[in-house]
């Protein structure tokens, strides 16, 4: 790892303030991304900006029909919240399959949408959920946030330092785990939302988390396993790759389809 | 450079650390506490973990400098100065839990962690789980597995002696 400066800022405001005067500087929270890239000097900021003082970027409370997620919240203590579980048991759950015991416990919920991993749990979650990112100054809809791979709508020193989150009427999650590396090979997060069905997917997209259109109507329709099994997932949209080809992956985002909509109950 | 204070196992440390020092390396290099082993450095094998704060975490993929404040916990800190055992030390040499012992001290902490976090007891398909985080290269889950389920009764006050391992 490169060596860099180390920055400790207390709000919002004055961590805004350090990556605005230095667009190399990087912030970290968890750092279970940013840490092992750093080893691997795929990166090499000049800074690194720790966001674990900003007490205002933790917790999570209910706002009315939403959910609302602290950029710093662990995923332990989404995976563990009385609030996240008497209000969308789905993603306490879901948090509780998210890397490993340890990953758990340092790595956080604005950390894993900012970096927008294919394989994450949060970009389809939010996704299918209609979800909120709030940053340091915009809000935008989960599906204007996450853009592509790796990639987000978030400019150069723009922080997340909220996830809004309306509580939906019904929601379930299935993913395939890859055997070894436990990353997703191909999730679906389902929901029943006050905007309608939605269906996003993560894992399998050649270009990212996605929404399944064909799905979302085919459920809304009938809520069923049966009837998202008939849904075929165009193998052209997905990646393919020594894990698994782009058609055995649109075979398994059928499955999981099909999963979610059991744990959805 | 920058200073950190930890409390580590106690005992209150101040050290001069670049910003890009992993935890493990300052515990190992600095403090000479060589009980946490770096297996993969890769944040996969869970050789390294320590608590921080109580929770278990992997020392290779934190910075010294995000540490700065908190309360720290190796293996080391776990046996008490007369050198009785932990229970879960104890249990993990009661049950065998270990063969070339490389990935022990993790599997300790995370076991701790693990038992302090589920007050009503695991079953042994939670165990498996709940070591996801955590390799061993001999492959010898089975006795880890059966040592932690006999460790949580010890913790959590269910049973005052550990239950032995049965001869074979």
């Amino acid at each position: 790892m490169y060596d860099f400066a180390y920055h400790k800022p207390a709000s919002v405001a004055d961590a805004v303030k350090i990556l605005a005067a230095d667009p190399d500087a990087r912030p970290i929270s968890g750092g279970m991304t940013l840490l092992p890239a750093l080893k691997l000097r795929l990166n090499k900021p000049t800074a690194v900006v720790d966001l674990s003082g900003i007490a205002e970027l933790r917790g999570v409370k209910r706002d009315g029909d939403s959910l609302v997620i602290g950029a710093l919240t662990r995923h332990y203590e989404v995976a563990t919240s009385a609030e996240v579980k008497a209000s969308i048991p789905t993603l306490a759950a879901m948090a509780a399959t998210i890397g490993d015991t340890q990953v758990r416990n340092r790595g956080t919920i604005g950390g894993s949408v900012a970096n927008n991993d294919p394989s994450a749990d949060y970009p389809a979650a939010l996704l299918a959920l209609g979800a909120t990112i709030q940053t340091d100054k915009r809000k935008l809809a989960a599906e204007d946030f996450f853009t592509g791979m790796f990639t987000t709508a978030l400019d150069v020193g723009e922080l997340v330092t909220a996830i809004h989150i309306p509580i939906p009427k019904k929601a379930g999650y299935a993913k395939m785990r890859n055997p070894a590396s436990r990353y997703s090979m191909a999730g679906v997060f389902v929901a029943q939302t006050a905007s309608g069905v939605r269906v996003a997917v993560n894992g399998a997209g050649a270009n990212g988390v996605f929404r399944e259109k064909a799905m979302e109507a085919a459920l809304a329709a009938n809520w069923s396993a049966d009837a998202v099994a008939g849904v075929k997932v165009d193998a052209g949209l997905l990646n393919g790759d020594i894990h698994g080809s782009a058609e055995y992956r649109a075979h398994l985002v059928t499955v999981m389809a099909k999963r979610a909509v059991v744990d959805a109950g | 450079m920058p200073q950190v204070t930890l409390t580590v196992n106690g005992t209150k440390h101040t050290v001069e650390v670049e910003a890009r020092t992993l935890l493990v390396e300052t515990l190992r290099e600095q403090l000479r506490l060589t009980g946490t082993h770096v297996g993969c450095d890769t944040s996969q094998c869970g050789a390294c973990v320590v608590h921080m704060g109580g929770d278990s975490v992997k020392s290779c993929t934190i910075l010294a400098v995000q540490c700065d404040g908190s309360e720290i916990t190796t293996i080391e800190g776990l046996a008490a100065a007369d050198g009785t055992l932990h229970p879960m030390q104890e249990a993990f040499r009661e049950y065998h839990a270990l063969q070339c012992g490389f990935c022990t001290p993790g599997m300790v902490m995370s076991a701790i962690d693990l038992v302090n976090k589920h007050p009503d007891g695991m079953s042994e398909k939670e165990i498996r789980e709940g070591l996801e985080g955590n390799l061993c290269r001999c492959t010898g889950y089975h006795n880890i597995v059966k040592a932690i389920a006999a460790a949580q009764d010890v913790m959590h006050g269910r049973v005052k002696e550990l239950a032995r391992a049965a001869a074979e």
